[in-house]
């Protein structure tokens, strides 16, 4: 039984960013559904692992572990002789860079591009009304963000610098979203550098693995 | 060695949550003032830096770094074995820290900056305070805290018994709930939560950057 629990539903945004970095550090893991249609995260048995009742959780032996970003360095940092290598950078001022780009993964790309997935995919899913008026409002934030990332990503191969890194990994989820699901995917396919990033990363073995494991789950 | 640069402005959340971080690890600084108020940061000169115009932005040599939280986690690291340890002492620890970073910046900062926004900056720039937002903030952050305040009946700290940069991110904008945005019975009406807030806030490295916070 593998050492490694890591407790989500794949469709999860959250869940996927932790499963992808397990998979380019080649950790042996088991993944434990948890049903959030049913309401599992709030029952008290996930809240005494997660009090926030989110997804995912990480059990590596004695560390119960939330917060996929966090999931995300501590995998890299602890497997980091296996797998793919050069996730955190090769010094510190690599790294400094890398962290910088995972937090305006996290403080800047991920707000406008979350909204936008939860609107224009799930919102019709769940019957729940549109607010077409904070659509727009999104869109426009996120495009002024992905100019930025033209620019930089004109300059620079990943996020980081040269090598791939958790920055690039840590957008895979809900630009998988906007591409596949929202009726968007021009926001990424009409910027020539972006598009090439996102071409890239999208086509590691990790992300094809979890698009795999994907499309199996929704064959039941 | 030259001083490591701070752009950024002394009343901005995120540029004293660096300079308390300098102060803790002892490092020397310079800060180049970002005038807020004017724009500064929109400019050209000040977009070269940063080019999604928030402040702070550092230059360490060579390296210019923004985004606050990823600043401190580079000083914490760099300057390790020096000032005070920020995180934790094995690799266990420092995820728990990693884990309370993200906690702050994905579900405590969101409705806090909202709310000091709301009550503080909106009125500055000659709006009026959204009352129906500020309440719906409260709210999310009440049940934040209720959290915090389970843990913090647990744990002396955040990620643990040692202070650490998951505590230090807490500092800026509950300064500003608490001493300028009249909303200090979020932090005094629980217990373990207050009593962090009183540690963590009572430290001198804090201080000396908590009275320069004032606008204008």
């Amino acid at each position: 039984m593998a050492a490694v629990k890591l407790y989500g539903p794949l469709a999860s945004t959250a869940t996927s960013r932790a499963l992808a970095c397990l998979l380019e550090k080649q950790v042996e893991y088991q993944l434990i559904p948890v049903d959030l249609k049913k309401g599992e995260q709030k029952k008290p048995q996930f809240l005494a692992m997660q009090p926030f009742g989110q997804v995912p959780v990480l059990q590596d032996g004695a560390l119960t572990l939330f917060e996929s970003r966090a999931i995300v360095r501590y995998i890299a940092e602890k497997y980091a002789a296996q797998g793919t290598i050069g996730l955190l950078g090769k010094s510190l001022a690599e790294r400094a860079v890398i962290e910088q780009w995972m937090e305006v993964e996290s403080q800047t790309y991920n707000p406008p591009s979350s909204f936008l997935v939860f609107q224009l995919a799930f919102a019709p899913l769940w019957g729940i009304p549109q607010n077409q008026a904070e659509i727009v409002k999104n869109e426009k934030k996120f495009s002024k963000v992905l100019d930025v990332y033209e620019k930089r990503l004109s300059e620079s191969k990943y996020l980081g610098g040269d090598e791939f890194s958790i920055a690039d990994l840590s957008h895979l989820p809900n630009t998988e979203y906007i591409v596949k699901a929202t009726g968007k995917s021009e926001l990424i396919t009409s910027r020539k550098y972006v598009n090439a990033w996102w071409e890239d990363i999208s086509s590691r073995d990790s992300w094809k693995k979890i698009r795999e494991m994907s499309k199996a789950g929704n064959k039941k | 060695m030259a001083a490591i640069k701070v752009h950024g402005y002394h009343a901005s959340t995120a540029t004293v949550m660096v300079l308390c971080c300098l102060n803790e690890k002892e490092v020397e600084y310079e800060l180049v003032l970002v005038d807020l108020p004017t724009g500064a940061h929109k400019k050209p000169e000040y977009l070269a830096l940063n080019p999604f115009g928030v402040v702070p932005t550092i230059q360490d040599g060579d390296l210019t770094l923004y985004e606050s939280r990823a600043i401190i986690r580079y000083l914490a690291k760099k300057f390790q074995g020096q000032g005070t340890d920020l995180l934790g002492s094995t690799l266990s620890e420092e995820a728990l820290v990693y884990q309370w970073c993200e906690v702050e910046g994905q579900s405590f900062n969101p409705p806090a900056l909202s709310i000091v926004s709301q009550i503080l900056v909106v009125p500055m720039r000659g709006g009026s305070t959204d009352e129906a937002a500020v309440e719906m903030n409260v709210e999310k952050l009440e049940k934040v805290l209720d959290i915090y305040e389970e843990r913090l009946s647990k744990s002396k700290y955040l990620a643990g018994d040692f202070f650490s940069l998951a505590d230090l991110q807490h500092l800026p904008c509950t300064h500003y709930l608490v001493n300028a945005c009249g909303k200090g019975d979020l932090i005094s009406s629980r217990k373990h939560v207050n009593a962090w807030w009183e540690d963590i806030s009572s430290r001198p490295t804090w201080k000396k950057v908590a009275e320069n916070m004032k606008f204008g």
